[in-house]
Parts: C-alpha cells; sequence; structure tokens
C-alpha cells in the first residue's frame, strides 16, 4: 500500500487515522484471506444446504419449492429410521474406543527397550486411510477366504456372512472403525499418562492406593483433557462414518447398514440418486445432532477461555 | 508413574510383560499383516485357501508391478500428492494468519469468530455436500485438482485455526508488546518474530494435514470423476472393482495407498503425536 | 505408443502452425467399459473413424461403468464431452428432461435409422423424438455348466417345474443350483424380470415399471411366489449379498454352482477365468405360466451427444459412423455381442447365434428393470428384491413399502 510510505498525496490526516487505528485494523488484514475462504466453502454452505433441504431438485433442472414436504417425508422413511438407530450404534459403540484406548495406554507405559517402536507401532492403524482400514477388513470378514471364515472353520462351523446379514453387518462395521480410532484414543492417553504428575501418583501410593482404586482417584482425574479429547474426536468419528460404509457395504444389504452420513449421499449423488432436496434434508437432520456436540465442546472452551 | 513400573516388579512379571507385548502387538497389527502376505502371494494360493500360511511363491515385485502396470495407480498416486501438497501448504500459511490475528490481538469479534472456525471443523462434511458440488460445478473446479485443493485448504483452516491460534496464545505476549513499543509494524512483528517461534506448530500441521488430506475419500468422491485427478483413496476403489476377485492385487494396491502417510508418520513422528495431542494435556 | 506419440507431435507441430480456428477438431468422447474386450471393440472403431476422417481428432475418456454412472449427472453439467455412451429407456429419462442430451432426431431422419435401427426406435425415442445412437444389445437367460448336467444326468430344463426339478436334483448332488452376486443389486433385478416376464408376460412388465400396477397386485405376489420356490429350499448360493456379479462366478467356475441368470458379457469373463466352450452353455429362462407369449430381456447400451457438448458437428459424425453396418457387426463380433443395425451380421459364436436366435424370435424386449423403471423406483425395488432373497417371508412388507415408493416416485 503506497498511503502509508506515500509523502505527496496522501492526506496528513487519513495517515494519521491509519496508523492510529493500525491495531484496530491489523487483526482483520491478518484475517481476512482465510475468513472469505472459510465463509464461502463452509459457512455459507450450511446455510445453503438448509435452503435446498426445501425444494424437490434434481441437481439438473429447475428447484421446485415444497415447504416442508422433505421433512414430512423423512418421519415416513423406514430407511431414514435404520440410518438413524445405526449412528446410534455407532455412537455408542465406538465409545468403546477410550476405554480401550486407555487400556492399551496403560499396558504400554513402560520403560522397557524398543517400547517407542511398540508404541508406533501400535498407533500405526491411525496413519491408514479408512478406505484401505475398509478393504482390510472386508476382506476379513469374507465367508469363503477371508480370516473369520478359516477361524470358524477351525470349530468346524458354518462362518456367518458378516456384512450380508442386516444384524451383524452394522457391528461388522464399527469394529473395523474401532481399529484405528482406538489407536488414536490411545495416543492421547500416552501423552497424557506422560504428563501425570509422579508427586500426586507416590502421595497415592503412601496412602496405600493401589490398582484400580490408584487408577479412578489420583490418574483418571489427571488425564481428564486427554479423555475429553478422546470422547469429543470418537464423537465427530462416529457421525462421519461414510468411509467405511461406501467402501464395505454401500448401506447395504438393502439399506440395513445405512448411516445418515451415507444415506444423504446415496439419496443425492450415487447411481441411482437424484434428489438433492431430500438428501439436503438428511444432512440439516445429521447437521441438527452434530450441533449438540459442538455446542458442548465450545461452551466448555468458552469456559476455559474464561477461566 | 502409572502404572508401577515394570522394573520394580518380580522377575518372572518383568518376564512374562516382555513375552505378552509382542503377541499383543502380532494380534493388533495382524490384519496389516494378513493383507501384507496377501500382497505377495499368487493367485492361486488364495483360491486354495491358503490365506494364512506361508505363500507358495514370494511374488512381492510381481505383484506391486502389476498393480502399476495394469492400473493407474501410478497416476493415482501423483495425483493425491498434487492434492495434498497444496493443501497443506495454503491451509497451513493461512492458519498462520488466522492464528496469529486472533491470538495476538483482543478485539471483541475474536472470540466468536474464533468459535466459528472451531465450529465450522466439527460440521458434517453432507451438509456442504451439495452446494460445494455445485459451486464448484459452476465455477468450472469440478473435476480438477485446484478446485479439491480450494475446498479442502478452506475446510481443514478450521482445525488449522484452533490449533494456531492455541500455540500462539501460549507464547509470551510481552515479546510482542516490547516490539510494538519499538516501533516495529504489525506485519514484521508477525513475519519476523511470531512465524520462527511457531515452526514447531507449522511442522505438527502440515504433517497432521497431510495424512488428513491424503486419506480424505468423500471429497474425492464428489468432487473428482477423472482419472486424471483422481487420488489414491478413491483410486483403490476404482481398482477394486477392476481387480475383481483378485485380492492379491488389491491388497497390494490397498498399501501402496498407505505408503506415504506411514514414512510420513514414522519420519516425523513427534511432530506428528505433537500436533494430535495438542490439548490432551492442557486445559 | 511410439506411433501415437509420432502422432500427437505431429498434431501439435500442425496445431502451431495453423491458426485457432482451423483446430477445432477435437472429439472428446467418454465410454465407460474398460474391460479388455469392450475396450478394445470400441478403440477398433474409433481408429476406423479417424481413418475415415482425418481432420477430427478422437479423445478417448474411459471410465468404469459403475463409476460412469455416477459420473455422468456431473460431467453433463461441467465439462461435457461431444459423445458419451449412457443407455435407453428410463435410464437416459432424467437427462433428456433436463435438457442436457442434444435431439438427434435430424440425424435418425437422414440417415435412415427409422428402418435400419428399427427395432430399439422405441427405446431411442421420447416425446417424439431420438436422443442417442444404439450400437449393441445382448440377450440374458440362464448360462450352466453343460459338463456339470451331462455328470447329473440333467436335460436342459424347458420348463418351470422342470427348473424346479433340476434345481433340486443339483442341490442334493451338493451343487448350488444358482450363482448369483446381489452386492450391487442389479443381478437380482434379473432374476425378478425373467420371473415377472414369464409368468404375466411383457405388458405387465411394462406396466409395473410404468407405474400402472402396483407391487402389492396379485400378479406380482405370485411372481414373488414363484421365486420363493427357487428362495426356500435354498436353490442360489450363500452369502450372495456379499458378492459382485463376477465374484459370483466363483462357484460357478470352481463348479459349485452350476447356473447363472446374467447377461451375455458374463461369456468373456467365463471364458477367461478358464471354461471351455464345451463346459458352459445356454438356455432362455423356460417358461412358467403356458401360453404367455415369450418376451426377453435385451439391454441396449448406446451413445448420445450432450446439448454442451462443443464439437456437435463432429459427434453427429460419429453417432452416424458407429451406426453402420460393417462397424457394428466387427464391434459385436470383437465384444461378443449382437448389432443393431438390421443389415450387419451377427458374429459365428455359438452364445452370439443361439442369443441372436432366441431374441428375434422373442414377442417383446425389455431392456431391464432399472432401465424401464425410474431410478429412484429402480433403486427401491432391487434393494426389496435382495431383501427377498434373504428373508422371504418379510414380502408382505417389502411390497407394502415398494407401494409406498412407488406412490410418490410416480406422483
Amino acid at each position: 500500500m503506497s498511503t502509508t510510505g506515500g509523502n505527496t498525496l496522501t492526506p496528513a490526516s487519513q495517515r494519521s487515522w491509519l496508523y492510529k487505528n493500525r491495531i484496530k485494523l491489523a487483526p482483520w488484514m491478518f484475517l481476512l484471506p482465510g475468513l472469505i475462504f472459510f465463509f464461502i466453502y463452509v459457512i455459507a454452505p450450511i446455510f445453503q444446504s438448509i435452503w435446498i433441504s426445501f425444494f424437490a431438485w434434481d441437481g439438473l433442472g429447475e428447484k421446485e419449492w415444497i415447504g416442508t414436504a422433505n421433512y414430512i417425508e423423512l418421519i415416513d422413511d423406514d430407511r431414514f429410521y435404520t440410518s438413524l438407530i445405526n449412528n446410534v450404534w455407532w455412537l455408542v459403540l465406538y465409545m468403546l474406543a477410550v476405554p480401550v484406548g486407555l487400556a492399551i495406554a496403560l499396558f504400554l507405559n513402560q520403560t522397557v527397550t524398543g517400547i517407542r517402536l511398540y508404541k508406533s507401532l501400535f498407533f500405526f492403524p491411525f496413519v491408514i486411510s479408512q478406505v484401505v482400514v475398509g478393504l482390510i477388513f472386508t476382506w476379513f470378514y469374507n465367508p469363503d477366504f477371508g480370516i473369520v471364515g478359516i477361524v470358524w472353520g477351525w470349530f468346524g462351523a458354518q462362518p456367518p456372512a458378516i456384512l450380508a446379514d442386516e444384524d451383524l453387518v452394522t457391528f461388522g462395521i464399527i469394529l473395523a472403525g474401532l481399529w484405528p480410532q482406538i489407536a488414536y484414543c490411545m495416543i492421547l492417553y500416552l501423552t497424557g499418562l506422560n504428563n501425570v504428575s509422579p508427586d500426586q501418583v507416590e502421595a497415592g501410593r503412601l496412602d496405600n492406593a493401589k490398582g484400580w482404586k490408584m487408577l479412578w482417584y489420583v490418574i483418571l482425574p489427571q488425564l481428564k483433557p486427554a479423555t475429553f479429547i478422546a470422547v469429543v474426536v470418537t464423537v465427530i468419528g462416529a457421525l462421519r462414518s461414510f468411509d467405511l460404509i461406501a467402501i464395505m457395504t454401500q448401506g447395504g444389504p438393502y439399506g440395513s447398514s445405512n448411516v445418515l452420513a451415507y444415506y444423504m449421499f446415496e439419496t443425492a449423488l450415487s447411481e441411482y440418486g437424484f434428489r438433492m432436496g431430500y438428501g439436503s434434508a438428511i444432512a440439516t437432520v445429521l447437521f441438527l445432532i452434530m450441533l449438540v456436540y459442538i455446542s458442548f465442546f465450545l461452551w466448555r472452551m468458552y469456559q476455559d477461555e474464561r477461566g | 508413574m502409572f502404572p508401577k513400573p515394570i522394573e520394580n516388579s518380580s522377575a518372572r512379571v518383568q518376564t512374562s510383560y516382555k513375552i505378552v507385548l509382542p503377541i499383543a502387538l502380532f494380534i493388533w497389527l495382524l490384519p496389516l499383516l494378513a493383507i501384507f502376505l496377501t500382497s505377495i502371494r499368487p493367485a492361486a494360493d488364495i483360491n486354495a485357501g491358503n490365506i494364512f500360511g506361508i505363500p507358495s511363491d514370494f511374488l512381492m515385485v510381481e505383484n506391486y508391478l502389476a498393480v502399476f502396470q495394469q492400473s493407474k495407480a501410478g497416476a493415482y498416486l501423483w495425483n493425491s500428492f498434487r492434492i495434498t501438497i497444496p493443501t497443506v501448504i495454503l491451509a497451513v500459511g493461512l492458519s498462520c494468519l488466522t492464528g496469529y490475528a486472533l491470538s495476538v490481538y483482543r478485539f471483541k469479534w475474536a472470540i466468536p469468530l474464533f468459535f466459528i472456525f472451531v465450529a465450522g471443523n466439527f460440521v458434517p462434511f453432507q451438509i456442504l455436500m451439495v452446494p460445494v458440488r455445485d459451486l464448484s460445478v459452476n465455477t468450472g473446479l469440478y473435476d480438477t485438482v485446484t478446485g479439491l485443493v480450494l475446498f479442502h485448504s478452506a475446510f481443514q483452516l478450521g482445525f488449522c485455526t484452533l490449533f494456531m491460534r492455541n500455540f500462539i496464545k501460549a507464547l509470551p505476549f510481552e515479546l510482542i508488546e516490547s516490539a510494538r513499543i519499538d516501533g516495529v509494524g504489525e506485519f514484521k512483528i508477525f513475519w519476523y518474530l511470531v512465524l520462527p517461534l511457531v515452526k514447531p506448530a507449522i511442522a505438527a500441521l502440515s504433517v497432521l494435514i497431510f495424512t488428513f488430506i491424503w486419506n480424505d475419500f468423500f471429497w474425492a468422491t464428489v468432487l473428482i470423476q477423472g482419472d486424471h485427478a483422481l487420488p489414491i483413496t478413491a483410486g483403490v476403489r476404482a481398482l477394486n472393482g477392476q481387480f475383481v476377485s483378485q485380492w492379491h492385487l488389491v491388497s497390494a494396491a490397498s498399501l501402496l495407498a498407505a505408503v506415504p502417510p506411514v514414512l510420513m508418520f514414522f519420519a516425523m513422528q513427534k511432530h506428528f503425536i505433537a500436533g494430535l495431542t495438542l490439548g490432551a494435556t492442557k486445559g | 505408443m511410439l506411433k501415437t506419440l509420432k502422432k500427437s507431435a505431429a498434431a501439435l507441430a500442425i496445431a502451431s502452425l495453423i491458426s485457432a480456428p482451423a483446430m477445432a477438431a477435437d472429439l472428446v468422447i467418454n465410454f465407460d467399459d474398460p474391460n479388455p474386450g469392450p475396450k478394445e471393440g470400441f478403440e477398433t472403431a474409433v481408429k476406423k473413424f479417424e481413418a475415415a476422417n482425418p481432420d477430427i481428432n478422437v479423445i478417448v475418456n474411459l471410465t468404469d461403468r459403475e463409476a460412469h454412472k455416477t459420473a455422468i449427472r456431473n460431467f453433463l453439467s461441467a465439462e461435457a464431452p461431444d459423445v458419451t455412451s449412457w443407455y435407453p429407456g428410463n435410464r437416459m429419462a432424467p437427462f433428456v428432461n433436463a435438457g442436457q442430451f442434444e435431439d438427434i432426431s435430424d440425424l435418425w431422419e437422414s440417415e435412415g435409422f427409422h428402418d435400419s435401427l428399427a427395432s430399439t426406435k422405441s427405446a431411442m425415442t421420447m416425446d417424439d423424438k431420438q436422443w442417442g445412437v444404439p450400437y449393441t444389445y445382448y440377450q440374458w437367460g440362464i448360462y450352466y455348466r453343460a459338463d456339470i448336467f451331462a455328470a447329473n444326468d440333467i436335460e436342459v430344463p424347458a420348463t418351470w417345474d422342470e427348473l424346479l426339478a433340476a434345481s433340486a436334483k443339483l442341490k442334493e448332488a451338493g451343487i448350488a443350483p444358482f450363482t448369483i452376486g446381489t452386492k450391487f443389486l442389479w443381478t437380482a433385478a434379473g432374476v425378478f424380470d425373467y420371473l415377472n416376464l414369464r409368468t404375466n408376460g411383457y405388458d405387465v412388465h411394462n406396466d409395473l415399471t410404468a407405474g400402472k400396477i402396483k407391487y402389492s397386485d396379485p400378479r406380482i405376489v405370485d411372481v414373488f411366489e414363484k421365486w420363493k420356490q427357487l428362495v426356500e429350499p435354498g436353490y442360489f448360493v450363500e452369502n450372495h449379498a456379499t458378492m459382485s456379479w463376477q465374484d459370483a462366478l466363483a462357484p460357478f467356475v470352481k463348479g459349485e454352482a452350476a447356473m447363472y441368470v446374467m447377461g451375455n458379457f458374463a461369456v468373456d469373463a467365463m471364458r477367461t477365468a478358464g471354461l471351455t466352450d464345451d463346459q458352459i452353455d445356454y438356455f432362455p429362462f423356460p417358461e412358467i405360466t403356458p401360453g404367455v407369449p415369450r418376451a426377453e430381456e435385451a439391454p441396449t447400451d448406446a451413445f448420445f451427444i450432450p446439448s454442451k457438448a462443443k464439437n456437435k458437428e463432429d459427434a453427429r459424425k460419429f453417432l452416424a459412423f458407429i451406426a453402420q453396418p460393417d462397424v457394428q457387426t466387427e464391434w459385436n463380433a470383437t465384444i461378443g455381442q449382437l448389432p443393431i443395425n438390421k443389415n450387419a451380421t451377427v458374429g459365428d459364436d455359438k452364445f452370439i447365434q443361439k442369443g441372436f436366435e432366441t431374441v428375434s424370435t422373442a414377442n417383446g424386449l425389455a431392456q431391464f428393470y432399472d432401465r424401464d423403471a425410474p431410478a429412484e423406483m429402480a433403486k427401491a425395488g432391487m434393494e426389496g428384491f435382495q431383501e427377498f432373497m434373504i428373508k422371504p417371508d418379510r414380502l408382505d412388507a417389502i411390497l407394502k413399502r415398494l407401494d409406498k415408493v412407488q406412490d410418490r416416485v410416480y406422483k
């Protein structure tokens, strides 16, 4: 900008205004590129989606305003309820990643030789794409030549077709998802354990606290920040469960492993999906569920900021 | 330290711990081992039911070569780099600016804006899908690497800003104050004083974002259709359709897709974990 | 490789010499089958086209079929090619309605397609206009392991009862009568269509996919009752919901299953998997209700011009070219399918011959459930078929759901 360095045309009054307000203006200068970007691609689309959810639109022709018809249809849509219930299963069972992650972290929190390599290798699954995890487990679950089939064979049993069985399929996929998620929680706890104050542990030992008691009354309270983050990332992960379903079952058999994230995509953009409006209505519902957690998280952060 | 250090236990406990450790790891990584073994087997083994045994023939080179020769895996991998690296630069770069603005300046919008970035980071992808796809189609960015990079950068900005802001906030504010008193310009403070200090954060963020973007599948599916821009994650899915029933090739392709983030992780482990666990220790 | 390199280098050199307007001769074609046979057939045709039109430079985008099905909606609105492969019937309806396909009635008129391509005219027509040019179609039916039939002393069944008897015999011998992979749903629709065509005939098929008959109609319930006679005794391979159609070939190839309700494209895959022509054979789906005129599934594949295409003139040339009898003859001989042009020659492969006989004597040709019914209905319907094959007791609930979807889709 030539205004600050200029010596001829810039009126002195303006120059001093700029100078006086530079502390006020500076943050906006720093923020502007990122803010515009974020607004166009993240903030505005949220409202556009909600808007689109009131239309019938095949993504090609004209949008047709239909008011709340999409939502009324949702209420009567079996597939939607299947997906919603599966989302609940995901949320509940995915939470297992937190205690299991903690257990593995406790198991690994030692100083024997080579333990660092062990920790890295245990963390390994998290780094791998969910697409790959999905393919691995699809193959695992194959009743004919997958490992599940072989293990069942040892017992002379007919292996179940996990991914074709409406009662098992969601749990099969969740198990696949837990694998990297546990690794994530584990690393959070390992870091947390590193920062547990030795004094308090010693004090606890002097008080004769051992094992479970020590864990519950002394260690866990100190791991609270780690637990908080672990819960947050696990909830987000559970509600974002798209990749695994797209790879492993595409919501099948007959929609029984669907979740909202995939059902939305299927309705709006897949081979037989022509309903952007209806898809947006599903997305809006998913967004509202997520909003509960977002609000909770922000509220917690707000407490921290003040405190 | 908790649990009790194993060195203080009896020799028997110590030994059993050292025995259990590799066994646990083996079980934990069983899926990966299995897929690796599969990727170096001849197809005949799989059909014959030899899934877990010693491969009848070690075809590591042949199978991996076959993936490159019979498919566009090479192009997909290259696309992944073309998408991931610019995204990392753009997202991390912009977040240095936003993070700085939101941590150093006290203005009434600082907290609300910060919260908007944080909230945006948690939003489900599906609520963005239709409009973002539409925007891309209308601007000619659909099915281009640029389009995907722009979206990814914008979306990751939420997480990056959260990260950077908290990191810069923890820096000693007096440094900036004294620079201001010395009359150093705002941008110069940022560039010469703050930026060198946030290098560790930049490193940690870069590794994390690299992994996130590399592993993205959803947006690649929504915004890309052609081989010229398809990243390896979506590519592996396409290969899965092409190599039907050829699990040895699917496995090899899958492992190839996992190699760059894994290398990245092992090379930059410290930064990676520092990035992931930021916030897990304080607060 | 070297040749194309040289060619493109030459093209580049020429292009840089000539000024911009003269180089408007790129023709972009999106094609949806990268499998070896279809790819070869397509590329040969393209080469011949380029040889006949040296001023046109064809650029080909090959996509996997499943990917193409989702991608088309994007590229038609964004970066439209000049020509794309797609399917007729209800599958082309959304794009025709949205004005994304070019009306090529003029081409049908000038090239005399009303006569030479008459057999598929109705499938290519909407609003009294023609929208694409078909280049191939193929029969469906039952592919079976002749060697297994012989070993178990089974004759080719001609009626429903004979089919059930043959199935029972195979099952007793420890062989699954039918293989199928329903992971991607459409395979089940093939079985449903045939049961419907044989039980009720062509008109009921059309009325159902046009939304004029309810799924709970007694005639359709009857179809499912027939299907139940195959499902309940376990005549389909287990775990079919985990398999794609290619996965389902494995039991067929290994001799663990003896029959496959499929389209003729599967023959190529069976041969590739190592089966010889002595081992595999074909018979039309047997009669169910005596006296119902025989209709067949014979899906057509075609080429279309997107309305956003840049080079429509050359695109029309290409469409006219691929309709020529000699082009269709050679192309279909390569891919083992049937040419549309009535002046083209049918290949001498035994499956093509048998298929041609089946199809040309049929009383009506159906495109396929998911091409005749609108997309949303097709999706719900096929999910219902898959569910029925796993849980036949839920028939009532499934039909009720399909009725509900039907009410909404056809409005």
